[in-house]
């Protein structure tokens, strides 16, 4: 079922959404987002492109196993709660920094942004992973 | 240091096999010694015993349960200790002759050594619990023996069985001693022994009885749980001198001797030690009588020698203790030595049918004084230091009159069949004529000889010289089981007394049946009893339980995913309403402030989940559940949650491509189960809803802590530098939730995945 229309739309759709979801990924701890929601707009967006184009295709694309995006997200969330063990805080303390950038202002950087990332790609993978194999059947 | 012997055992253990590996040659060498070096520890230490200077000492392993790796060594440990380390020593030299070009001689040597800490560490246990990991240690280690030789179907079951048998009795002792820290508030043993008058007069006290001896019954190989031992000796010969002869088959008598003084004195211990260890030591005599194998036939008085010192510690009079004690040497010097011998018979002609052998003396002269010493010892001659245990064993400190007849007729038939034993093990294979053929080419080399001949001597030399063993072994040990203290006089004639007569009889008794034994009439006679019966029992159950564990699986997962379904719906609904209606039933103020909008929202939604129903169009049904879906996301939008609605939202959507995708693939959209289950699925239904709904009703009405909701809004922006509260909790307050939630949603992708790509793969191989 190839579609011109989807087929362009897609092209275009995809960086788009992708590019949403890291826009709620980033303001979720201040505003509704955050890694759940962020790693839903993004498989919405990455499986628009696969409907498109075809599972191949999109494979070339992504060039990695949905299952070892799963893994990496987990090892993210890992190191994030690990991270402050290192100064011999609990594990998954809550770890910011808090440095003041030229055109951002003073901006909090945390364990729980890395923690927020690693969801992000968890869901992405495990989505995608269930997805594709759906309909690769 | 003595007690750290124990623990560098344990160390170095793992490491034999690669010093094997490395010098199979050396390590036949160096192993031996550490058994040695054991034994020569616990000889240093007889006199700081028999001066009454116990060895205590601790170290804490899990405080929060009360349980220390506590050990305390006295004259009951030291005895023990000093058989363990002692066979084990010549057993040991006997593994690297007999075990010489065995290819996983390294892994034995260590399967050996842990067993051998283990079950020192049974005997200078003072914790309950140290005591049971340690006792649970030697089943473990019989199991991996046992079954050495793997390869062989034979022994995998022979190892299962012991292990499953020994298991459950150590479960059951491990309750009893739970149930027994609970009485005294302790769990040292030495602490128990204070209070066993609180122990004995406690309402909990037949149970602990009863459990407690279920361990030391399994374990000593007790009639009905007897029939695992003659199984085991499909064992390598050193183990079942080592193991199921000398040491390990003794940690239940071990724990009958400790518990003694805690214990002991009621009618209940008494009768039960009796009865079972009378039956046991008969029986097992008996069932003795038709093997032929050699290992079996030891391997059955074995099991009657486990009877009468469970008989004569039920007994409990002074002397029945110290014939027990006494008798627990002699035991372990004569069987370790006779079974030696005959895995060196095994060893040199092939075979361990007593028929078969005859006429050895000439080629195995060494072996032939080995075995000589232990069958005499065995047969309770005089002067060897069986004599003194019989002796001991029948004058049982009481008056032969009424059920004590009983006693003595049991231990008397036993010992006249264990001399028919002693016959046939220790003299038959190698007096009469010798064999034409020349089986036996290659000398006996030292280290197998060594062992029989060793034990022999020492049999002999205590009952030569009986009293530094006395004095320094049998007494310490009989004062701490019947925590008092005692002389033992022993003499090798005290006149023409009864005790005398009787064993004399026994002699004469023992050598009728050795004559009768040439014709071999009765053993047809055996076979046809076929006393397996609780082998059988036993057998019949295992299989059983697994019968029964396949019916059940096969009905609760019979591969359909719709009974899957209802059977967790059902037990979840059940137990759920269960308890919400044990409760008193709250019914909330249901309609009071809700606006227009809500109610109009809430009418379209239950419209469409009636439609989705109801309509005939597969599509119709998706968009009706889809507009429930959104109809959801806007409740959370009415009530202020934005992070919960555009997740609905998204949820949603991704249920609708997915279910674009396997749309194709569905069958025809219309009804296929009849309606009598389409009735119940409805009914499922309602009631999964009405529970769902009560239980958020209830959630709301029930308040048992403050809510911490507020500490969350305080603090999101404070501590976790977020204004969007809901992420701080998930990102932050409550990371290591989303963390396990996360694992979850993988967890259920490679579900997914193996799920469907191996359908696949199946539809294709049947095409």
């Amino acid at each position: 079922m190839k579609s011109t229309i989807l087929h362009i739309a897609s092209h275009h759709l995809m960086p788009l959404l992708l590019a949403v979801s890291l826009f709620y990924l980033f303001r979720g701890h201040n505003y509704p987002g955050g890694g759940f929601i962020s790693g839903l707009i993004g498989t919405a967006g990455l499986v628009f492109y696969s409907l498109a184009h075809g599972i191949d295709d999109f494979f070339k694309l992504l060039r990695i196993d949905p299952l070892s995006l799963t893994g990496l997200g987990l090892l993210i969330i890992l190191a994030a709660g690990l991270l402050p063990v290192l100064t011999g805080e609990p594990f998954m303390t809550g770890k910011w920094l808090s440095p003041s950038l030229p055109v951002l202002g003073k901006v909090h950087i945390g364990t729980p942004l890395l923690f927020d990332i690693g969801v992000y790609i968890t869901v992405i993978g495990v989505n995608l992973k269930i997805i594709l194999t759906l309909s690769e059947e | 240091m003595i007690i750290n012997s124990v623990f560098i055992l344990f160390i170095i253990a793992p490491l034999i096999p690669g010093l094997v590996r490395i010098n199979r040659r050396m390590s036949r060498w160096v192993v031996p010694l550490l058994p040695l070096s054991v034994f020569l520890l616990f000889i240093f230490h007889l006199a700081d015993i028999q001066q009454g200077k116990p060895g205590f000492q601790t170290i804490n392993w899990i405080p929060s349960l009360g349980i220390q790796l506590s050990f305390y060594i006295d004259g009951l440990g030291l005895l023990f200790a000093l058989i363990i380390s002692g066979v084990g020593f010549l057993v040991f030299v006997y593994s690297s002759g007999y075990m010489k070009d065995h290819p996983y001689l390294g892994r034995f040597y260590f399967y050996m050594l842990g067993f051998m800490a283990s079950m020192l560490g049974i005997v200078l246990s003072d914790n309950l619990f140290g005591l049971f990991v340690f006792w649970e240690l030697t089943s473990i280690s019989s199991y991996l023996l046992i079954g050495f030789e793997h390869e062989q179907e034979k022994s995998r079951w022979a190892a299962l069985q012991a292990l499953l048998i020994t298991g459950i009795g150590g479960l059951a002792m491990m309750a009893g001693f739970i149930l027994l820290s609970q009485i005294t508030g302790t769990t040292g043993i030495q602490a128990i022994t204070e209070q066993s008058e609180l122990v004995r007069n406690h309402s909990a006290y037949i149970p602990v009885l009863l459990l407690i001896l279920l361990g030391a019954f399994t374990k000593s190989a007790q009639v009905p749980f007897h029939f695992w031992l003659p199984g085991a000796m499909v064992a390598p010969t050193p183990v079942s001198t080592f193991l199921h002869s000398a040491t390990m088959v003794k940690a239940g008598i071990y724990l009958l001797a400790r518990f003694s003084p805690v214990m002991d004195g009621t009618g209940l211990w008494h009768g039960i030690l009796v009865i079972v260890g009378g039956i046991t030591t008969v029986s097992g005599a008996v069932l003795a009588w038709p093997q032929r194998d050699l290992k079996r036939l030891l391997a059955y008085s074995t099991v009657s020698a486990l009877g009468a010192l469970t008989m004569l510690l039920g007994l409990g009079t002074p002397t029945a203790v110290k014939a027990a004690a006494l008798y627990l040497l002699i035991h372990a010097l004569y069987k370790s030595g006779l079974f030696m011998s005959a895995g060196i018979l095994d060893h040199k002609t092939g075979t361990r049918n007593i028929t078969q052998l005859r006429g050895l003396r000439k080629r195995l002269p060494f072996t032939t004084i080995g075995a000589g010493l232990a069958a005499l010892s065995m047969a309770g001659v005089p002067p060897f230091l069986g004599y003194y245990g019989k002796e001991l064993m029948y004058d049982t400190g009481m008056v032969w009159r009424g059920w004590v007849w009983a006693v003595i007729i049991a231990l008397v038939v036993a010992n006249a069949i264990n001399i028919v034993v002693a016959i046939l093990c220790g003299f038959k294979p190698f007096w009469g004529r010798s064999p034409k053929d020349k089986q036996i080419t290659h000398r006996t080399p030292v280290s197998m000889w060594f062992g029989p001949v060793a034990a022999g001597i020492v049999g002999l030399w205590m009952g030569l010289a009986p009293i530094p063993g006395i004095k320094f072994i049998f007494e310490p040990a009989v004062n701490i089981i019947k925590s008092m203290k005692s002389e033992i006089a022993l003499e090798l004639f005290h006149g023409f007394t009864p005790i005398l007569q009787l064993s004399l009889f026994t002699l004469a008794l023992g050598g009728f049946l050795a004559i009768l034994t040439r014709y071999r009439n009765h053993v047809t006679f055996f076979n046809k009893l076929k006393m397996t019966f609780p082998s059988f029992v036993f057998k019949k159950t295992l299989f059983g339980l697994i019968d029964v564990a396949n019916v059940i699986t096969k009905h609760i997962q019979n591969g359909l995913l719709r009974s899957y379904v209802h059977i967790i719906f059902l037990a979840a609904f059940v137990l759920i309403g269960f308890r919400l209606f044990s409760f008193e039933i709250y019914v909330p103020k249901l309609f009071h402030d809700v606006r227009l909008h809500e109610w109009a929202l809430a009418v379209l939604m239950v419209v469409a989940a009636v439609a989705s129903v109801l309509t005939r169009y597969r599509l119709a049904a998706v968009f009706f559940l889809g507009v429930v879906g959104y109809g959801v996301a806007l409740v959370y939008i009415f009530f202020g949650a934005p992070d919960l609605a555009i997740t609905q939202v998204l949820v949603e959507t991704l249920i609708i491509i997915l279910f674009s995708l396997i749309i194709y693939h569905l069958p025809r959209f219309q009804t296929f189960s009849p309606p009598h289950s389409r009735w119940r699925d409805f009914a499922l239904a309602l009631v999964g809803g009405g529970v769902m709904t009560m239980l958020i009703l209830k959630a709301l009405a029930l308040q048992f802590h403050p809510s911490i909701s507020d500490y969350f809004i305080q603090n999101s922006l404070k501590r976790g530098h977020g204004r969007n509260v809901v992420n701080v909790i998930l990102t932050n307050f409550r990371a290591l939730n989303t963390f396990g939630e996360v694992i979850v949603l993988s967890v259920a992708a490679i579900g997914v995945f193996a799920l469907l790509k191996y359908t696949i793969k199946d539809r294709r191989t049947d095409v």
